[in-house]
């Protein structure tokens, strides 16, 4: 086995993991992760706890759980909701081109030069700071990520012979972009979706962190890591669980977004050959 | 006999890129100055070594591109001075099939949906029946609708590729190298496939091919491009018989040549 198929395995197991907890959490976690104790407090490892509880004696495992749907719906909405923008102004410029696709990449060139934390900073001094405005932020940075990577797949399917045919057989150029170009461009969307997955749930986590994401009571891994600074000290394992959960959540999306690609990429080579 | 298509003083420029930074690069005359005419049911053969304007003048007759001097009257419509709407109310009647078998069928797509693109482009039903009966005309099973064309030969391929061009019942069929991909035998069958289409159907066929031999055997007309420009141009059997330039006898001792050796083979 190649370490591009290892990377790969790695990947999804750790991506069919996080999603399984994910699921599981919305119908059973051990304890109630709002539930409050004080005379729980900081419990280390214990067949009750099996995580410890932290410093307001709620149990650590059900609010990591609890917070793994936060970051993968974030993650989802966000990349979704900024993927479908950023490809239907890419699959545009790639139809129309001429000042209409010089236009439109300007934008996102613009966008690109654009700092996210920036904006969702703005967003945050503007509206109040939210979990809603952190997905803004995130969708935001993904609209110029994918309508540069659609624009780029939708110009090499423009040039094949089918989508000629298309035209010779009077399709117009929506239904030739809806019914050739798309279809055929879904792979690379596939993979850069995986990948900007694990880019999305990094920022939510970051943003989490700075006090611009989740607000309590809703739990989050970046603010369980910022509620758990202070307590470095006395308690290191509330700030090292929450950093692994995002640190596999970013590297099993990473590693199965790139193994993907991988895989998908030199076979549509040979398929053309 | 009604003349069907007229491609009337036709030139397409290329801009070059420029070399120098003060001087502008005079453009590339893919197509210069050339009119032909085709006649309902009959055959034009284009002729010409690689870069000869072939495939330029096919697209500009196909409407994808404008020539930027001349006409091309399909039916005696100027097709480039159409509207869009006008433009592809007229599609169905002009039809192409294309170099590759393997490039010119979306691999997505099922044989079916290949074949009935035409008919629904024109807001026509995709009528099944149609479809099937289109799929048999070209050799091929009325139960291939379903299948994909991964799972053809270079030849099928081709023959769907030719089902797509003649669903609407088109009367003009512009063929680019469309047999230049298959192997000798499949060539044969496919251009008996085209000559029985046109025989039954009436197609006026526009047939390019770099392969003089190719083109003496279904072609009633001939044009002999050389860089854009017209060398030599009148009935096939009169060129080939007789040719009356240096290039049209290059062409056809190469042919010549090229089938001597694949008889040996
Ligand atoms: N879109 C384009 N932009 C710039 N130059 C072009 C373009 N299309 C064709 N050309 C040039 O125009 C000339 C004629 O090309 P064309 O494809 O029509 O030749 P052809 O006779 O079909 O050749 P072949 O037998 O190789 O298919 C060539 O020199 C080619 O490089
Ligand atoms: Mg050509």
């Amino acid at each position: 086995m190649t370490t591009r198929a290892i990377n790969l395995r790695i990947g999804a197991f750790l991506v069919i993991v996080l999603s399984a907890v994910a699921l599981l959490s919305l119908v059973w976690t051990p304890y109630d992760h709002t539930m409050l104790s004080v005379t729980e407090k900081f419990r280390p490892t214990s067949a009750a706890h099996w995580l410890g509880t932290d410093q307001l004696g709620r149990d650590v495992l059900s609010l990591l759980m609890a917070a793994s749907v936060n970051s993968l719906a974030v993650a989802f909405i966000a990349v979704g909701v900024g993927g479908a923008i950023g490809t239907a102004l890419g699959l545009t410029a790639s139809a129309c081109g001429g000042w209409v696709e010089t236009a439109i990449m300007r934008l996102a060139d613009l966008g690109f030069a654009f700092p996210a934390l920036l904006f969702a900073i703005m967003l945050a001094a503007a509206f109040g700071p939210s979990l809603s405005n952190a997905i803004l932020a995130i969708a935001f940075i993904n609209v110029p990520i994918f309508a540069r990577v659609a624009r780029g797949a939708a110009n090499q399917i423009w040039t094949r012979d089918y989508v000629l045919a298309g035209r010779a057989a009077g399709a117009s150029q929506f239904s030739l972009t809806v019914e050739h170009v798309l279809p055929n461009i879904s792979a690379a969307l596939i993979v850069q979706a995986t990948i900007e997955f694990a880019v999305a749930i990094l920022a939510e986590a970051a943003l989490s962190y700075l006090g611009l994401g989740a607000q309590p009571p809703m739990p989050s891994w970046g603010r369980m890591l910022n509620e758990a600074q202070t307590l470095m000290y006395l308690a290191p394992q509330l700030a090292i669980y929450p950093g692994l959960c995002i640190i596999a959540a970013v590297l099993g999306f990473g590693l199965l977004g790139d193994g993907l690609r991988d895989v998908s990429d030199p076979r549509l080579a040979r398929g053309r050959a | 006999m009604s003349v069907l298509l007229d491609i009337r003083g036709v030139t397409r420029r290329y801009p070059r890129p420029r070399k120098r930074l003060f001087q502008e690069e005079a453009p590339l005359v893919a197509v210069d100055n050339v009119s032909v005419q085709i006649a309902q049911g009959r055959t034009l053969g284009i002729v010409g070594e690689s870069g000869s304007g072939k495939s330029t003048l096919a697209r500009m007759v196909m409407a994808f591109e404008a020539p930027d001097a001349g006409e091309v009257l399909f039916e005696g419509k100027n097709i480039h001075a159409l509207t869009r709407r006008e433009l592809q109310a007229l599609r169905p009647e002009f039809q192409m099939i294309f170099q590759d078998p393997f490039g010119s069928l979306d691999p997505r797509r099922s044989v079916g949906w290949s074949v009935a693109q035409p008919l629904r482009a024109a807001g026509r039903t995709a009528d099944p029946a149609l479809i099937a009966r289109t799929l048999e005309q070209v050799g091929l099973r009325a139960a291939d609708v379903d299948r994909f064309p991964h799972q053809f030969s270079g030849g099928q391929r081709q023959r769907i590729a030719i089902a797509r061009a003649i669903v609407t019942r088109p009367k003009l069929l512009v063929a680019d190298e469309a047999v230049s991909a298959l192997d000798v035998s499949v060539r044969a069958q496919i251009l008996n496939l085209l000559m029985d289409l046109q025989e039954e159907m009436g197609l006026g066929i526009l047939f390019i091919s770099h392969d003089l031999a190719v083109v003496s055997s279904l072609c009633d007309d001939l044009l002999v491009l050389r860089n854009g420009v017209v060398v030599e141009q009148g009935s096939a059997a009169g060129i080939l018989n007789a040719p009356g330039h240096e290039y049209t006898h290059t062409l056809l001792t190469a042919a010549r040549l090229e089938l001597q050796g694949e008889g040996a083979a």
